[in-house]
């Protein structure tokens, strides 16, 4: 048997974070109407006009239709049959640590989350005077069971807080940002998840303000049947900067679950905003069996002259996902950039890539794309790059690279290019590679096993994007790219 | 010490080596020569473990053990080396990555501790100021952008690094300048030593004048047809093949 037939030999998913924690739950009943949104807005003790602002994004949401343009394929999702509201019982938002349940607690430090506020993502008990610190807030299905560090960033303005909290405490700030980037009627996810969003992570760094540690939002779908809904929003005023980082994983199971999230991000002049995900829903088993949907709709927009808002996926898990972060640059000279991985095993099958929509003079983005296909997945690059006509001077480079595991496997890319400013340039670069026999013979000749070298012609591939991750993530990004192409090797 | 016994090897339906018979001493260098197509990548190949040949008949031993019975990264680790006649690149991976993955995966096989970044760089460095290499080869990524000669160079520097016990040169010298010829042969002679044997496959006699091998073989459609002392090798950069094929039919 050739080397990469053997790869493919024996496709066993290794999903390490498949555990199930058994807590006891608030759970609304099965299914989505107004009463089960006005239930939502209850449990979050919410103002009336964010009621209203749900119950609006629900009416919309019925009239549209799921789309079916992207090279995915499911059995029609029954969003009757779905838990929209599911929480630890007790307390939905606890002040301290000491009161978040201790079978919660467990379960983080399980999975490496630090909700302490000292350690980091990667586990490793640092040194807190040498390593960087991190602040985390984590969403446990429905809501933040905790978010560390607040009242360290709180003395430099930074407000970092569980969304559903900003929505009572920072009503102001919530009404004038939320839907301005993602309007309601955006799309049929971007719809539902104004309807029924239930937690997620908002961020405002004041004027000026470098925001001294990472940030990062930590999701977990527990809950059986139930559909997460996360709804982020990042503000960075003038000058300001930040890097956020989300994380998220969920238990094994047969059935599909639902994640339609939506993340808007603001930058006003000079500021930049880091947004990096690494992503590793569980992806189904070998068969194609369970694994989470992921819907998901992002996008940023550089408001100010000189913003910069940039992009970092590293996509391993979910059985579908259907994601396109993407940057309005509206400001003179501002910068998008979206870098990604995005690894397909198994029957996974991913639809993404982004959009870059010119419109301020000067502005420039840069788009690298890096698919990895292995076992009989679908991995499709989708980007859109637009120059409106006063957008003068744009400039965008695409650089899309697909590499191929096996034969059963396909890689697509799907640009579309508009411009309407003659001064523009625009650049598109796209290859396709397989993992040569000859590579591996190479590498294992050398002394690596089989394992070691697809790892490491992997992570040369992937290089370019791994370097956009801050550091720790990055050594916890190579790890989840072993992990994710493990069952495919060997 | 090398034992192969009627060593046979075929790709697809192609048989390509048809019993070869040779025994390589400890502390020996044994030059295998012959035609273009007469089957010396594919004995490099075979002892190397590639999978694209199947072993129809034959064995080979390496310091007692059944060589063909292991995996290419156990061969390594047995200490087993060849140098590729065409180097693969590997694009984004560095080279001193690669390198130190390679070197601690044998040393882990061997029960050795595994070195450290700076550790490795230390080791790294002197070999290739030893081997006279620009640094920068090391912060390069494996044979990209490599120049014919910078390839070969590479694989010595591997070599050195990785210290096999058997090390297999598949046409190592062809396409290089006398001076790159000089830093290969040299590389080889560093490593010399009672518990050291190379295989060399040459097509030129000049690399053998750096490089004194102990035996030289003669390899025609997949049999050694040949064996002698150097002076085999002079003799057939005098006269070519013909004589000896003709001799041999």
């Amino acid at each position: 048997m050739s080397a990469t037939a053997e790869i493919l030999d024996s496709v066993q998913s290794s999903y390490k974070w498949g555990f199930e924690t058994d807590i006891e739950m608030d759970l609304a009943p099965k299914g989505l109407n107004e009463d089960i949104i006005r239930l939502i807005s209850a449990r979050k003790e919410e103002p009336l006009w964010m009621l209203e602002y749900r119950l609006k994004a629900f009416a919309a949401w019925l009239k549209m239709e799921e789309p079916d343009w992207a090279r995915v394929d499911h059995p029609p999702i029954d969003y009757q049959d779905l838990h929209y509201y599911a929480a630890p019982k007790k307390k939905a938002g606890p002040k301290s640590l000491d009161e978040v349940d201790p079978e919660l607690l467990k379960m983080y430090e399980k999975l490496g989350i630090p909700l302490k506020e000292r350690a980091i993502l990667a586990g490793v008990e640092p040194d807190p005077d040498e390593r960087p610190q991190i602040a985390v807030d984590a969403v446990f299905d429905s809501v933040s069971v905790a978010t560390t560090f607040r009242e360290t960033l709180s003395k430099v303005g930074v407000i970092f807080c569980p969304i559903s909290e900003a929505v009572r405490d920072h009503p102001d700030l919530v009404r004038e940002y939320l839907g301005s980037v993602v309007p309601v009627a955006d799309n049929y996810f971007s719809a539902l998840n104004a309807a029924v969003f239930t937690d997620g992570s908002f961020v405002y760094i004041p004027k000026g303000v470098r925001c001294p540690m990472e940030l990062s939002t930590y999701f977990r779908i527990n809950a059986r049947n139930t559909g997460q809904f996360e709804r982020t929003l990042i503000i960075a005023e003038a000058g300001a900067h930040v890097s956020y980082l989300e994380g998220c994983t969920a238990p094994q199971r047969d059935e599909n679950q639902l994640h339609a999230a939506v993340v808007e991000l603001i930058a006003m002049d000079d500021a930049t905003i880091k947004y990096s995900t690494v992503q590793n829903w569980y992806p189904g088993d070998a068969d194609g069996k369970g694994g989470i949907y992921n819907f998901v709709t992002k996008r940023g927009a550089c408001r100010g002259d000189r913003s910069k808002i940039s992009w970092t996926q590293v996509e391993t898990g979910s059985a579908i996902t259907w994601k396109y972060p993407s940057c309005v640059l509206i400001g003179e000279d501002s910068v998008g950039e979206f870098y990604s991985v995005a690894v397909t095993t198994n029957h996974q099958q991913a639809d993404t890539g982004t959009k870059m929509i010119h419109v301020g003079k000067g502005s420039s983005s840069t788009i690298v794309s890096k698919g990895i296909s292995a076992g009989k997945s679908n991995n499709t690059y989708r980007g859109l790059v637009r120059i409106l006509p006063s957008a003068a001077g744009a400039r965008n480079h695409t650089q899309c690279d697909s590499l191929l595991i096996g034969d059963e496997c396909g890689a697509h890319t799907v640009p579309y290019i508009e411009s309407r400013n003659r001064t523009a340039k625009v650049e598109h670069e796209a290859t396709t590679s397989k993992i040569a026999e000859d590579q591996l013979f190479y590498c294992r000749q050398r002394g690596l096993s089989e394992e070691d070298a697809v790892n490491l012609i992997v992570n040369g591939f992937c290089k370019e994007v791994l370097k956009e991750l801050p550091m720790e993530f990055a050594v916890e990004a190579q790890k989840l790219l072993a992990v994710s192409l493990e069952g495919s090797v060997g | 010490m090398l034992d192969i016994r009627g060593l046979a090897a075929s790709i697809g339906d192609k048989s390509i080596l048809r019993g070869i018979d040779l025994v390589v001493p400890d502390g020996e260098v044994h030059a295998i020569m012959g035609p273009n197509g007469s089957g010396k990548s594919t004995l490099g190949y075979v002892l190397s473990g590639r999978e694209d040949y199947t072993v129809t008949g034959g064995s080979v031993t390496f310091n007692g053990i059944d060589l063909l019975g292991l995996e290419p990264e156990a061969r390594a680790a047995a200490g087993v080396f060849l140098a590729f006649q065409a180097p693969i690149e590997l694009p984004g991976v560095n080279n001193a990555n690669f390198l130190r993955t390679a070197l601690n995966a044998i040393r882990r096989a061997h029960g050795e501790s595994e070195l450290d970044a700076m550790q490795f760089l230390k080791v790294a460095r002197a070999e290739t100021k030893r081997l006279s290499m620009p640094d920068d080869m090391l912060k390069r990524n494996v044979n990209v952008g490599f120049s014919g000669g910078e390839k070969k160079r590479n694989e010595v520097l591997q070599m050195a690094l990785l210290r096999p016990k058997l090390a297999i040169l598949d046409e190592t010298d062809s396409g290089l300048d006398i001076d790159a010829l000089k830093i290969v042969a040299d590389g080889v002679n560093a490593l010399r030593s009672p518990t050291f044997s190379a295989l060399v496959i040459t097509h030129h006699q000049r690399l053998l004048d750096h490089l004194v091998p102990n035996r030289v073989h003669v390899l025609a459609h997949g049999r050694i047809i040949r064996s002698g002392g150097p002076e085999l090798a002079r003799e057939l950069e005098k006269t070519g093949y013909a004589g000896v094929l003709a001799e041999a039919a």
